[in-house]
């Protein structure tokens, strides 16, 4: 749904899954490049990088699904 | 001032990196880039109360239940969980379904077509003002209050997991709420209420994900509990993993509970009460934009409902399986609050129950991950605050400024005063939490004084919404004697607690359990005085109480879309879920 303006609400959850989506695959690429002198539990699973990827792409499908050209156009 | 001066050197549960910090950074600069984007949308009252009454279906639902999931309630039930097992998702399930169902296909009808603003204005249409007046005083004082002892629990585990500065906790998080609460009103708190339901999922998720991988599914879980509290001589330890196989026997659970109160007193009466009165939760159903998307918004709440136990529950009892002492390697026991925080106890580095889900999120997430995870706490806690002072606002404007204070209040007037009642009613929580931290046996009394309305209220809303010869007066003594009665039987059992075999029927019941009887007795208590009361008084007209009761109100038919979209359809899907799920934990 529009919340005033162009913005949808929806774009805004895209907004924050994307950001914090690369913020940790970029993490977890980082330690797996650098492995931690004390690593967390399972560890070896390398969480951050497919939990950030796959919070990256959730974010990136609501970004364009949501983004203010494409709710215009389809008006 | 910035979060690195925050930083304490007190030592603390978890070590947050750069990377951690960007991410609570830009969860907090989102928050009020909302808040400031949605400040022109909140100029009229339905705007700013109602958030114009056009939310669809999806947003009213996520908002219902993310207004609930405050950080105290992910935190707390999770410790819960670990305190007594899987007894806690209760609350989650029994104490929770079946109530959202009902507030769906039976009560939302008649809080749709009255356009009511509040809970409290639906009690002064059906029963006049007394009622309403002594519903939304309660109500808003009451919010406020417990607004502010969420807010001094949550800085007080935000000190001891992270090390933050308690102050530094309070102010920031209490001030981002209420600048966009009051910038962009309820739309502004449902609209993070939303992103902080994304939130609380993507950052708790994890832990029973790689919790379940540890410990070899769910029968690897099982055994492993069962070893652990037999090997700590703990009463009952298969207890814990079964939902209503030891609810025979008040002694047979480590709540000292059994059936009686966790189906009557949880989901007949407080889970009645809570989900569909507490007008915090019903406010975010109100605005949806017609009566289909208002009947499905507490379904779709209800589907997720069910699901929390995963991010709450599991954690807990993974908690229980799974924790050792990074340095023995021994098991590691985790205390109550009052031990774990004492002097003694942060000497001997005990942990609290609640302390419980920080440890499991220490325990897998690394870099950014551990971000996200402290992210979706604070995300808990400023939604379930959002929650509160929007609500507060609401019910102070309508129920005690407009119809005691200013009867003529106009449009624009009432605005400004939900501005500046969302600014006030932050302000007194802030309070609330420095009086708390001054005395703590504060936070005692307020939670209780919180619950002895609850209960009584959803029997005088329920009477009135079903029952045409419920009158005035019938509804305002019920709902008085419900509530005093419910104050009395705290007080005997504080006074002597040999009382709890009374109240609560059994020696043995523990705090939860005792809260579950207290509220099915004052409930009976309400219903009772209301019918007799009812009886003996003069009943209202019936043409004033269409729109108001069952059999005097035209529900309007459904308007013929596919089965898919129909509310029924999807009530019935998480009934069936539900009944599945209690079979599954038996």
């Amino acid at each position: 749904m529009k919340v005033g303006g162009s913005l949808s609400i929806w774009l805004f959850i895209g907004i924050s899954l994307l950001v914090n989506g690369a913020l940790i695959l970029a993490s977890g690429i980082y330690e797996l490049i650098h492995p931690p002198a004390f690593p967390v539990v399972l560890y070896e699973l390398h969480a951050s990088i497919w939990w950030g990827a796959l919070l990256f792409a959730a974010g990136a499908f609501y970004c364009v699904r949501f983004s203010p050209g494409r709710m215009k156009a389809g008006q | 001032m910035t979060l690195a001066l925050a930083l304490i050197a007190a030592p603390s549960l978890v070590h947050l990196s750069t990377v951690d910090l960007a991410i609570i950074v830009f969860y907090f600069a989102l928050v009020l880039a909302i808040g400031l984007y949605l400040k022109g949308q909140a100029n009229t009252g339905e705007d700013f109360f109602m958030a114009g009454r056009e939310m669809t279906a999806w947003v009213a639902g996520l908002a219902f239940l993310s207004a609930n999931l405050g950080s105290l309630e992910l935190m707390g039930w999770a410790g819960n969980a670990y305190k007594y097992g899987i007894l806690a998702a209760h609350w989650y399930w029994v104490g929770a379904i079946p109530a959202m169902l009902f507030l769906a296909l039976v009560m939302m009808p008649f809080y749709h077509i009255c356009k009511t603003h509040s809970v409290p204005g639906y009690l002064k249409l059906r029963f006049g003002p007394g009622s309403q007046a002594l519903s939304s005083i309660s109500f808003a004082f009451m919010t406020v209050l417990m607004s502010g002892i969420n807010m001094y629990a949550m800085a007080v585990v935000m000190r001891v997991v992270l090390g933050w500065d308690i102050h530094f906790s309070i102010w920031v998080s209490s001030i981002t709420v209420a600048v966009y609460v009051a910038l962009g009103g309820l739309r502004s708190a449902i609209f993070n209420e939303v992103l902080q339901f994304f939130l609380i999922w993507a950052g708790a998720l994890l832990i029973p994900i790689l919790g379940l991988i540890e410990a070899g599914g769910w029968s690897g879980l099982q055994a492993k509990i069962l070893q652990n509290l037999t090997a700590q001589n703990v009463a009952n330890p298969g207890a814990y993993t079964h939902l209503w196989s030891t609810l025979g026997d008040f002694s047979k659970n480590p709540m000292g509970i059994n059936w009686v109160g966790i189906v009557f007193g949880l989901g007949a009466v407080i889970s009645m009460g809570y989900w569909t009165t507490d007008f915090l939760v019903v406010q975010r159903v109100l605005s949806a934009k017609d009566l289909r998307s208002a009947k499905l918004a507490p379904i779709i709440g209800a589907a997720f409902k069910m699901a929390v136990p995963f991010i709450v529950i599991l954690p807990g009892l993974l908690g229980l399986a799974l924790l050792r002492d990074p340095h023995t390697g021994t098991l590691l026991r985790l205390v109550p609050g009052d031990l774990a925080w004492s002097d003694t106890g942060r000497a001997q580095g005990l942990h609290s129950f609640d302390e419980v889900l920080p440890l499991m999120l220490a325990r897998y997430c690394g870099p950014g991950l551990l971000g996200l995870g402290i992210t979706a706490l604070i995300a808990g806690f400023m939604s379930g605050m959002a929650g509160n002072v929007s609500a507060f606002a609401t019910v102070w404007t309508y129920d005690i400024y407009g119809a005691l204070i200013n009867k003529n209040a106009s449009d624009e007037l009432k605005v400004k005063m939900g501005r500046w009642c969302t600014l006030i009613g932050v302000a007194v929580s802030i309070g609330t939490a420095y009086l708390v931290m001054q005395a703590q046996s504060i936070m005692d009394y307020v939670q209780a004084l919180f619950s002895f309305f609850i209960a009584p209220l959803f029997g005088t809303v329920l009477l009135g919404m079903l029952w045409k010869r419920a009158t005035p007066a019938g509804g305002f003594w019920g709902l008085f004697a419900g509530t005093l009665s419910s104050i009395g039987m705290y007080a005997w059992a504080k006074a002597d607690p040999s009382a709890v075999e009374y109240v609560a029927l059994s020696p043995h019941a523990q705090d939860q359990a005792q809260n579950m009887f207290r509220a099915l007795w004052c409930w009976l208590i309400c219903v009772g005085v209301t019918f007799v009361v009812s009886m003996l008084s003069k009943p209202k007209p019936d043409a004033e109480l269409t729109g108001l009761v069952y059999g005097l109100t035209p529900i309007p038919p459904e308007p013929p879309v596919s089965i898919f979209l129909r509310p029924g359809f999807w009530g019935v899907l998480v009934a069936i879920a539900f009944f599945i799920l209690q079979i599954i934990f038996w």
